[in-house]
Formats: C-alpha cells, structure tokens, sequence
C-alpha cells in the first residue's frame, strides 16, 4: 500500500507481522462480497470508461486526443501539474523539515492547517482563493481567469501530499547517522546533501507521485478561479465535462481515458518505490 | 533527534522558519480567513438569510444524507477489506491493494463519467434494467452516494491497515485458542484495538464526503432543490451573483471539514518529539 | 595524555548526568568506560566526542582546547551502538565517506579503503549495502570508516550491545588484537565487566555521575576501592558483614579454626566444574546487625567438585566459613546484591 496522505496517517512499520493465513469459508464469502462491491462501484464503472472510449473507432479516439482545444487542454493540465509538483517537491520537504526539526510556538497550528488543503471542499478551494487572489483582492492581485489561477490552485490543493508522506520519514530517521557524519566531519549542509536527503528521496518522490496525479485530475478548484477558458486557462477535467454535457459519451472518455492512464502509471511508481524502499531495509 | 550540538545555524533556522510560515499563510490561511470574514462582514445576516433560502436548507440536507450513508457503507466495507488485506492471503491481493488507492489519483469528472456510463437509465450498462425495476441512480440520491463512496473509499483502509500490521495477529490466535469464533474474537478482540483508526477514518471520510464536488455535479444533473448538494449550491449562488449566500453556504462547508481535521488532530496522540 | 576532562558536570534537567569528572587518558591505550546503564559512561564519550555539550569543565584532545568544538572538528572516530551505517551507500562508500569531506584524490581514497577493508576482513563485501550484512559486520564497516580518517582518538559507544553473545566475544578479541596492530588511544564504554576486564588495558568505573575507580583490570579486581567496584567487576557474598569474592571462602567441616563463621548448607548447585553452596550462618556469632532471615544473610561459597567432594558435602551438612588468607575483603556501605 502506498503511503498515506492523510492528515498524519502513519505508514506501516511491521512489528509484529504474522503470516497472513489463507481464506475461510466466513472470510472467503466476504472476500467474495468485497470484490462484487469493489467491481461494482470502481471496476466495472472505469472499464466503461476505457471501452467506451473505443466506441468511434481508432479514428474517433485519436480525432478527439487531437482536436486542438482538447491538446491545449492537456498540455496545460500536464504542465502546471508538472511545475506544481517541483514546487511541491521543494516547499514540501522544507515544510515538512520545519514542522519535524523545529520547535517553536504555533507549529502544532500550522500542522493542522496543513491538512485544511486536503479536507476542503474542491469548489470552497476555488472560493478561498478567489478572495485573495480575484477580482476584490484586498492585496490588489488580480490571477482570475489567468494560468496563474491554474498553477495556484493546484498548488493549494497539493499542498499537504510531499509534507505528509515525508514527515512520518523524517521522524524515524536515526539520530546516530547524523552523529556519524558529523563525527567523520562533515558539516550540516552536507550531511542534509548525502546523508538526510538520499533517505528521504523514496518519500519524495511518493508524495510527489500523488501531487502530479492530483494536479491532473483537478476540477472544482479551478471551477471559479480560472474561468475555464478554452485554450487558455481549460483543464483536461473540464474538457470531459463539456464533452459529457454535449453527449459526446465517446470523446468524454476518451479524453478521460487518458487521465486514467496517468493515475495507473502513479499507481505503478508508488508500488515501485514502496518496494526499493523495503529492499533498502 | 539527534544532538543538540547538531542544528544547524540560527540563520538557516529561522530562514526555513520565515519562508515556510509565509508560504502557507499566503497560500492557506489568508484566503480561508478572508471567507470567514465576508460571510461575517454584515454579522449574522448572510448566515441566516441562507439557512432561509429552500435551496440552500434541501441542498445542506441532501448532502448530510448523502454523506452520512456514504460514511457508513465506506465504514463497513472499509474494514472488511482491511482485514481481508491484512490476515489473509488470496490471489490477486497485491493488485487489490494497489488498486484501492485508484480513487485517490482519479480525476472526480471522470469518476462521474464512469458511473454515468454504467447506470445512464438510456444508454447504460445496467441502467436501463434498474430503470425497468423502479430504481433511479443518475440524477437521483443513489447515483450521487455511489459517487460519494467512490472517492472516499480508501480513506478508512488507509488508517485501518497500518495498525491492523502493527498489532498482529497474536492477539487474535489467542482469542480463539480461548474457544472465541470469529465473530466473538472480531468484537471484542479486533474492533477494540482498531478503534482509533476507524474513528479517524471516519472523520476523514466525512470531511471529504461533505467536501465531494466534481463527481456529484455529473453524476447528479445539478438541479436546483432536488438534487444540488451543498458544494453545487456555492457554485450556483455564486454564479447567480448572490455572493454572500455562497460565501455563506462555503463557510458552512470550511468549518465542518476544519472541525473533523482539528478532531484528527486533537484525538491522534502526538508521537513526534 | 591524549585526552584530559577536568571538572566535567553535564545535568538534563533535574538529573545529574556528570558530577565533578575528571579524567586523563595516556596516549595509545585502550580504556574502558564501565559502570551500570543510566551511570553516565555514555555522556561523557558523547562530549568527548563532541557530540554533547558540557556544563562545566574541559576536555583537552592531544593537549588541544576541545570543550568548544563541534564534533567535526575534533577528528575523532566514533562507533555507535547501532552501526549507524549509511544505508543508501555501499560498504566502499561508507567507510570512503570522511576521506572525501576531506577531499582526499580518489586514488588516495580508494587505496586507503582498499587497506581498511583488508583489516576489517570485509574485502569481499565493498559493494554489497549494509542490509546485506551481518550486525558484526556492519560494526566492523563501522570500525573501518571511523578509522579511515586517522583520527586522534577512537570512542565506541557498547559497539557490540546489539549483538548475540558469540558474535560479541569474537569481536571483542578482535578489536583487542586490533588495538595492538593500529595503536590509536581508544576508549569504550561498555556494562559488561567481562568485556572491560578481557579487553582494557586500563579501566574506569563510573557510577550514578563519578568516578569510582581507575585502574589495570587486575587493579580492579584485585584492590577493589568499595563495594560496588567490587560487586561490579565479579561476583561477591557477605561474610561478616564484608564483601568478599565467593571463591575467597575457605569450607571447614568441624571448628575447630577461630573466628569461622558456622553455618548449615541449605542448597547445593552443581554447575559444570563447580559447585555452588548457599549456606546460611547460625548463631549470635555472625557479625550482621539485623538477624532476620532471609536472603540477604545467606552465604554463597564456590568450590570445585574435587574439593566439595572430599569434603563430604550436601544438603545440611555443617559448615564453618573464613575468609582464604590474602582474600579481598570490602566493607559494605551501599546495598548490594550477591552472586
């Protein structure tokens, strides 16, 4: 299982792993259950998705993944997801570091204001933003209907996925590698260089698998704040969204389609990476 | 930690310190403060002309309903399947368990997408049979529960599944080598010591049920008093110029979702030094 | 001296860590810290090292003020309990790391890892990561890249606590025979008497924040200061109420010898090639105050199986007990617990 983006959600540290024993007939019936649930609301409803998508044929498929409003569409989505993330990638590994290495009064606030990103809802997101960064900005910046709007509100919505996944790293890193180095003479920034950092990469690089994921698939945010401008500030999301509200159930998901290939290949990486990690012991 | 006699220069401290600070109160707190305060900017007014507005007061009620059902059916199936993950062993277990966090990496349009696909009382995979029977998904309470359940699913597992490994089993083996069954040992042995997981699971899965937006708006038709939820509601007073009830309604949906965050986080025990 | 700690006092909060240590260790020599946990060996390896601050005092490393200096420049090596190895580096790497802080040339850096490596006897594994090591192993890297920087001084913090016993005497002959190929002062800390006495040339007792004693093994064992060096370093019984080695005991079967102690035997333990008497004393004669039986008024005397059998011994038998001529005997002050 990948690691958790909730609000402190511990990964598993194995302690005490029994072996998992095989199934029942109570546990396999409830197995059974599970997967007939699990297949209904997910399974089936996404192999809708990819299916229809075929429904026009190849032509109808790549006629639609080329249509220029729906390129500029993806290109947008990728790229500010994929800027977002480098943000991500700094800011919340230095946050991440502050709320663990530092002491000082208010952390425990701005520790729960962390998660406020994570737990509000997509369209109050948008508004939040909207009032400082719209048309009545009391600072006097106006980004609406801007790709700057864009780039905000993935950056809000992504804020907690590094800072959580690499919190939990940081706290059980071993106080006596820091010694060590220290003693062999190295100096603070380069034992955060070669030895800090190399140990936090995986965590890295989960959290940021899961903020590129999550800035693709984002919607209600930007909803209000970006204005949804065709060729300008129109994400991947919106894109299948006016395809669905014209009845274009093909280009919908064929478009959808696609996102769903980039949630798999995160899925894959996260697994990945929880596999070196455990190899690394 | 390691030494004291290992920080790193006051200056990098508070630098680090500075920047961090600023950065999220630029990007989270001003912002959220700033609904706050224009929901209050005129008092109580904006609060209480909402809670008078039929769209507002059916719309807040349908998403409790909706969320409320949607946590419990997530409660239930989510710590079967943690169990299942965990104490047992099955073909097909480790794509499972990669799959559950589909919902996280999905994109909420495309969810809707997908159940409209399925249960479209037209052109669906099941809809048209379920519409024969009497039963409504789209545009109607069930559609928008699934919805719901979909993108809050792996919230429960996730905090279960950590602490279902770190306990063990040994608990349980000697539970039943006491003469308990299964559903005795599962009472009053298992549910105990997960307990706080499931709570912060729920609480979460509340926060984000409330919060579900982008999968119900598809899903659901948006139509005004029958089937708006709270967060279509915001879009459409704020589209329909009556900012203050947005703002309110917006305010409403913040402090639900920041209430079940400081719970979390009143309720896990610090463990950090 | 290489290294010489005046009037260190070190508190956490409320408890005393350190109080009024003083302490010079010659050049060259292999000491070790002993005493029981929580007794402070540890913290003031730490702040030898640097890696703790001192309240009050100083420390000097080869005549050099150190008190102030971080630990990176005091060119000391230091071994951790845990290996402390860098996990995401190889075995090369690791022990190659404080050449290259020092910007050593690369052939300089590999030719003296190659050396560390044949001493630690882990060639063969110098790409392999730590996980795939042994604990013994791991420590030995560990020695290895303390050592690749020629540091003036060597501590090791219990280097071998975290590992099984048979692993811990192995290593422990090898870092005596160490010692005697590379001849750079080092000191441990460590709460197994054994190992001290096996090990050190010279031994520093430190118990509940001071010093109790400093002496060669044989000092300490021979010429223990009080009571708890001695009841540390090997096993002691009360006979009149002294401290005294079990095997210092002399048996008598009639008494005719003055001033012994009788007493009957009320357990015989057979182990190995000796035999363990608990013999509880009888009489006015026993020079304890309080004569509540119990534990604590028992004797335990070991003998070999040769001698307990020409003696006739068992389960009741009557015995009378004096100390051996020339036996170390101790005056209890502190509570203490026998054999």
């Amino acid at each position: 299982m990948s690691q958790a983006v909730i609000s402190g959600g511990r990964p598993a540290r194995k302690r005490r792993s029994a072996r998992p024993g095989s199934l029942t007939i109570v546990s396999g019936l409830g197995l059974g259950v599970a997967l007939v649930w699990f297949s209904l609301l997910v399974l089936i409803p996404l192999a809708m998705v990819v299916a229809t998508s075929g429904e026009d044929g190849w032509e109808g498929f790549w006629g639609t993944l080329t249509n220029s409003q729906t390129l500029s569409a993806v290109r947008l989505t990728v790229v500010q997801a994929f800027l977002v993330t480098l943000l991500n990638v700094v800011m919340g590994t230095m946050i991440a570091w502050v709320l663990v290495r530092d002491r000082f009064p208010g952390k425990r606030i701005l520790d729960v204001v962390i998660d406020i990103p994570f737990a509000l809802p997509t369209i109050v997101a948008g508004l939040v933003l909207l009032s400082l960064y719209g048309p009545q900005s009391p600072l006097g910046v106006d980004v609406a209907n801007t790709r700057i709007s864009v780039f905000m509100a993935l950056a809000f919505v992504t804020l907690p996925f590094i800072v959580r996944t690499v919190q939990p790293v940081l706290e059980e890193l071993e106080a006596d590698v820091e010694e060590a180095s220290a003693s062999l003479g190295a100096n603070r920034l380069t034992t955060f260089r070669r030895i800090i950092l190399p140990s936090l990469v995986p965590a890295i690089a989960a959290g940021a698998a899961l903020s590129f994921a999550r800035g693709i698939s984002e919607y209600g945010s930007l909803v209000l704040l970006s204005g949804n401008l065709p060729n300008r500030t129109e994400v991947a999301s919106v894109r299948v969204l006016t395809y669905i509200e014209n009845g274009d159930a093909a280009s919908a998901a064929t478009v959808a389609t696609l996102m769903l290939v980039v949630a798999l290949f995160v899925i894959v990486a996260l697994d990945l990476i929880q596999r070196r990690v455990a190899r690394r012991g | 930690m390691a030494s004291a006699r290992l920080r790193e220069p006051a200056g990098v401290r508070w630098t680090l310190r500075v920047i961090t600070i600023a950065y999220v109160f630029l990007l989270v707190v001003w912002p959220v403060s700033l609904v706050v305060k224009y929901t209050f900017e005129d008092g109580l007014t904006a609060l209480s002309t909402s809670l008078s507005d039929p769209a507002v007061t059916t719309a807040l009620r349908l998403t409790a309903l909706v969320a409320v059902t949607s946590v419990i059916l997530n409660l239930v199936f989510g710590v079967g399947i943690s169990l299942l993950l965990v104490r047992y062993e099955f073909p097909g277990k480790r794509i499972l368990s990669a799959l559950i966090d589909l919902p996280l990496s999905v994109s909420p349009v495309v969810v809707g997408l997908a159940l409209l696909l399925v249960f479209n009382p037209r052109t669906g995979l099941f809809g048209p049979g379920l519409s024969a029977a009497g039963i409504e998904v789209i545009f109607a309470s069930p559609g928008m529960i699934m919805a719901t359940v979909f993108v809050a699913l792996p919230l429960v597992i996730r905090e279960v599944v950590p602490v279902l490994e770190e306990i063990g089993d040994e608990q349980e083996q000697a539970s039943r080598s006491l003469g308990a069954n299964a559903v005795q040992t599962f009472r009053r042995i298992t549910l105990p010591s997960i307990k706080w997981a499931v709570v912060y699971g729920v609480v979460l899965s509340l926060a984000r049920s409330l919060g579900e937006y982008g999968a119900v708006k598809v899903v659901s038709g948006n139509i005004v008093e029958q089937t708006q939820t709270a967060t279509l509601v915001v879009e459409s007073k704020y589209q329909g110029f009556e900012q203050s009830t947005a703002y309110a309604t917006a305010f409403l949906l913040a402090a639900a979702s920041v209430i079940c965050i400081i719970v979390v986080s009143i309720l896990r025990p610090k463990e950090s030094s | 001296m290489s290294i010489e700690i005046k009037d260190i006092n070190k508190k956490f909060g409320d408890f005393v860590a350190l109080e009024d240590v003083s302490l010079n260790i010659p050049t060259g020599q292999l000491t070790a810290l002993l005493g029981p946990s929580g007794g402070g060996k540890s913290t003031l390896l730490r702040i030898i090292a640097g890696l703790e601050s001192t309240d009050e005092g100083t420390v000097h490393i080869e005549g050099v003020e150190a008190t102030h200096l971080p630990p990176q420049k005091r060119n000391v090596g230091f071994v951790f309990q845990h290996y402390a190895a860098f996990k995401h580096m190889s075995v090369a790497k690791n022990v190659a790391f404080g050449l290259e802080i020092r910007k050593r040339s690369k052939a300089e850096t590999k030719k003296r890892v190659e050396e560390l490596l044949e001493l630690v006897h882990l060639s063969q594994f110098s790409h392999r990561l730590p996980s795939q090591l042994s604990g013994g192993q791991r420590q030995r890297m560990a020695l290895a890249r303390a050592l690749a920087v020629e540091p003036t001084v060597l501590l090791l913090d219990e280097p071998f606590g975290a590992l099984d016993a048979k692993v811990r005497k192995e290593l422990r002959e090898w870092l005596r025979r160490l010692h005697d190929e590379v001849h750079v002062t080092t000191v441990f800390v460590t709460h197994d008497q054994e190992e001290a006495l096996e090990v050190s040339d010279e031994i520093v007792v430190i118990n509940e924040g001071r010093i109790e004693q400093i002496g060669s093994p044989d000092q300490l064992y021979d010429a223990p200061a009080n009571d708890f060096v001695m009841s540390f370093l090997g096993p002691v019984t009360k006979l009149q109420n002294k401290l005294i080695r079990p095997h210092d005991i002399d048996v008598f079967t009639s008494g005719e010898v003055a001033g012994a102690v009788p007493g009957e035997v009320v357990r015989l333990l057979r182990v190995g090639f000796e035999v363990r008497l608990t013999v509880r004393p009888s009489g006015a004669d026993t020079g304890h105050e309080l004569a509540a039986p119990g534990d604590a008024d028992e004797v335990t005397v070991i003998l070999t199986r040769s001698h307990a059998r020409e003696l006739r011994l068992d389960v009741g038998s009557r015995v009378w007990l004096a100390p051996n001529r020339g036996a170390t005997m101790v005056p209890v002050i502190r509570v203490v617990s026998s054999a």
